[in-house]
């Protein structure tokens, strides 16, 4: 006979193996948080791969259906499947992140239910929507449908993919930065009550976040595109195919990346008005004073990994930049230090090294972004191997850019889940065990590993198959795409 | 517009109950589309390889689409009811990840078998999907009843039952569904387990009642009601109809017949809560409901976006009708 009360594995783990395993659990705060951040981990390199493809596939597929080029239908062909795999492995681990609200941070759904609730919603009707129907249709419909209404079938994707961005930016900025609400005690339960549904929607974080990571989403992929050519081109010099998309991605990137660092500034000011105390984390900074910016900071040993102070590192330092930075030109204001705030810090750590590797990335790539569009400038891109190596390994560096400024920007508002309203620890579920918590994080980890290898596995699988394709000489698309169904009977 | 998003009147007075009744059609959607899914991928498991490329075929441009509704079904909820998003999510804490893997592994079985063609990586892909597609309308089942009834656990008698019928259900949608979309063997096999699954189905039905009738007092006057016996007499006829449709070779009749037993199923559902939304925390509509400015301005976007879902889905399945074959399933 199963117990009537929740099946509780705490009391199971207790009953057979004893308090030594139930002490090894983590706390429900520290489990659910470790969660939610691998969780998003993984699901912001999909979520990303999805609004930085996207803009990509409309110009390669309205190019098919406005001149019919077979290297346009090429490109689609390929990049749509990578694509699809991307948008599934997205769904699988978007949706947990949703019910995540509930089962891990019931408290903090609670009180800002009437916040965060509306926006999710309207991802879902607005966006979530019209990219999945649509998206049916640009992998099934090349048959079924006129050019038109499949070069459109890609616009809504795309659409699909910025509207969904748009709103859980809405969502994220709102805890960094609320407004258009105040606080009501409702059976002992602080509820944010919306007030001002515009004041909340477009928060001062939210135009710095929104295109900040949208941006962010772009370069990452035209790495991957650039990485991804390169390789192409390595292997075959005149595949006409990919020397386009070689050409495209080294442009783009040159552009996109160079914006990213004049935006990044600007942004660092915004962060250093709202919310001090990640500014001071960015860059270690405890005592209240004049700030110095550390360019490049190495560790002397390996508690300065753990713990970055001045002291313990060594570094290549800009005097009172940081200052200048924060207060907008005045190399003397006074910063304030994390020593000085009434709560406590963020992991410093966590964000001082996090914050670090995405301004160093960024330079890198606007150096590459620099180097390619030279290259083309003089004629000979496609003959630079040191290059095209370089585009290769480079592929991945702009999720790691992207998910550790994700990082600055979550770890560094703790210990608030919501700004100066709601603290993480306050957050979380009161009925959530510490054995359950672990129990799922441990799945969690195992399971999107998995996962994560399985994508990895299938792209090679898919740049395989298409080196196979040019590398013999092949250029025209052998596989037409499948419509899916047939006509009626 | 400064009335429409005025905060402290709903703009329709019964708004907070309509916003109810949306929650249990966002439900009742989410319930008939992945159902046939679900039931889809429960008959995949006797296919052959020719048949399940005909399957996939059938429902590969649609399920993602279909899947979308248990988001909106979620966040409907957690917009109008967040209180009761946050309670059930995660009194169910460990059944609700549950759910997740079984959506998680049928979704990604479905994706990746055609991602290889060698038999153990299919076969291993294919199993995924049939144990998600049978794990997630169990689940599911056991969940909304665990929650209609304010069970702290699933794995009380009453939630497993109603697991089980909810599984009985998808065979039949799924059947129905598949019946429109193939022919020959595989229409006369699928027309055949739907019509088991169906009797299935009623059987099942009448014990969930019988069982609630016995173990929940509280339920009793309203077992006993002439609304309940309604919805009884109306899935019998769904019942009968399926049956005496599919004899007729009317397979469009037979889904719609299907489609009524869900819609019968819902409504009992919400029967049973109505006008609790969290039983077990004794919240009802108007305890739990957001305040007027919010409720309104999201009521305001459903208004709008819901008939545009409609007509994407009137399109997306126009697009897509007509019956499948196996050349035409995916890539």
């Amino acid at each position: 006979m199963f117990p009537t009360s929740e099946l509780s594995i705490s009391a199971l783990a207790s009953a057979y193996a004893g308090d030594a395993l139930t002490l090894a659990f983590l706390t429900p705060e520290l489990a659910s948080r470790i969660q939610f951040g691998w969780t998003i981990t993984i699901h912001i390199i999909f979520a990303a791969l999805s609004v930085g493809l996207a803009p990509f596939l409309v110009y390669v597929t309205v190019q098919e259906v406005r001149t019919g080029e077979e290297r346009y239908a090429r490109l689609r062909a390929f990049w749509t499947k990578i694509f699809a795999v991307g948008f599934v492995m997205g769904t699988v681990t978007g949706i947990p992140m949703g019910f995540m609200f509930g089962t891990n941070f019931a408290a903090f759904s609670t009180t800002a239910g009437e916040m965060i609730g509306g926006p999710l919603s309207f991802e879902a009707k607005m966006a979530f929507m019209l990219e999945a129907v649509a998206l049916g249709v640009l992998l099934f419909g090349r048959e079924r449908v006129s050019g038109k209404m499949y070069a459109l079938s890609s616009v809504f994707v795309a659409l699909g993919a910025w509207l969904s961005a748009f709103w859980i930016l809405v969502v994220n900025s709102w805890m960094q930065t609320p407004r258009g609400y105040e606080v009501v005690m409702e059976g002992g339960v602080p509820i944010a009550k919306l007030t001002d549904p515009m004041a909340a929607f477009f928060n001062p974080r939210f135009p710095w976040m929104y295109v900040h990571m949208q941006n962010a989403a772009i370069i990452s992929v035209t790495l991957v595109i650039a990485g991804i050519a390169a390789y192409f081109v390595w292997q075959n010099r005149d595949s006409d195919v990919w020397r386009t998309a070689l050409r495209a991605a080294v442009v783009v990137l040159l552009v996109t990346s160079a914006f990213q660092a004049i935006h990044g500034d600007m942004y660092g000011r915004h962060v250093a008005e709202t919310q001090p105390h990640k500014f001071a984390a960015m860059e270690a900074h405890y005592e209240t004073g004049q700030a110095d910016l550390h360019l490049i900071a190495i560790p002397t040993d390996l508690e300065a990994i753990t713990d970055p102070r001045a002291d313990n590192l060594y570094t290549i330092s800009i005097p009172q930049l940081a200052s200048f930075l924060a207060s907008g030109g005045d190399p003397t204001a006074e910063v304030t230090g994390l020593n000085d705030f009434e709560y406590d810090s963020p992991p410093v750590a966590w964000v001082f090294w996090s914050f670090r590797i995405m301004v160093g990335l960024g330079f890198w790539f606007i150096g590459l972004g620099a180097w390619g569009t030279y290259r083309l400038w003089r004629g000979d891109l496609y003959e630079d191997e040191r290059y095209l190596q370089a585009l290769m390994l480079s592929s991945p560096l702009g999720f790691v850019a992207l998910i550790t400024g994700w990082y600055v920007a979550e770890i560094g508002r703790q210990p608030w889940i919501i700004q100066d309203v709601l603290t993480t620890a306050d957050g979380v579920s009161p009925p959530l065990s510490s054995a359950e918590a672990t129990f799922t994080l441990l799945a969690f980890v195992v399971g999107y590993v998995l996962l994560f290898g399985v994508f990895l596995y299938v792209l090679k699988r898919l740049i395989d198959e298409e080196a196979e394709r040019h590398t013999v000489g092949i250029e025209e698309d052998d596989r037409p795409d499948s419509p899916g169904v047939i006509a009626d009977d | 517009m400064t009335e429409l998003l005025s905060d402290s009147a709903y703009v329709l007075e019964s708004l907070p109950e309509l916003w109810f009744g949306l929650v249990m059609l966002a439900l009742g959607v989410y319930l008939l589309l992945d159902g046939f899914d679900f039931g889809l991928g429960i008959l995949f498991a006797e296919a052959d390889e020719t048949e399940r490329k005909t399957m996939l075929a059938a429902f590969g441009p649609l399920w993602k689409a279909n899947e979308v509704w248990l988001v909106l079904f979620g966040t409907v909820l957690f917009a109008g009811f967040p209180a009761v998003y946050a309670n059930i999510l995660s009194r169910h804490y460990v059944l609700v990840f549950a759910i997740l893997l079984a959506l998680g592994l049928r979704g990604l079985g479905v994706k990746l078998r055609e991602e290889r063609d060698d038999q153990q990586w299919t076969r291993f892909w294919d199993a995924c999907f049939v144990a998600g597609s049978t794990a997630a309308p169990l689940l599911l089942g056991a969940f909304v009843a665990s929650w209609v009834l304010g069970e702290p656990s699933a794995l009380a008698g009453g939630p497993i039952v109603v697991g089980l019928t909810v599984v009985a259900l998808s065979v039949v949608l799924g059947a129905a569904f598949l019946a429109i979309k193939t022919s020959g063997t595989l229409r006369r096999r699928v027309v055949r387990r739907g019509r088991t699954a169906t009797a299935i189905y009623v059987a099942l039905f009448a014990l969930t009642a019988a069982v609630l009738f016995g173990r929940y007092p509280e339920l009793q006057s309203r077992l006993w009601s002439l609304p309940t016996a309604a919805l009884v007499a109306a899935t019998l006829v769904f019942a009968a109809l399926s049956v005496v449709a599919t004899s007729s070779g009317r397979y469009h009749g037979a889904f719609l017949s299907a489609a009524g037993l869900a819609a019968t199923f819902v409504f009992f559902v919400a029967l049973l809560l109505y006008p609790a939304v969290d039983p077990a925390a004794g919240l009802s509509i108007s305890d739990a409901i957001v305040s007027p400015l919010s409720l309104n301005l999201t009521a305001i976007f459903a208004a709008v976006f819901l008939p545009i879902i409609g007509a994407y889905f009137v399109v997306l399945y126009s697009l897509f009708g007509g019956s499948a074959t196996p050349e035409h399933s995916y890539h």
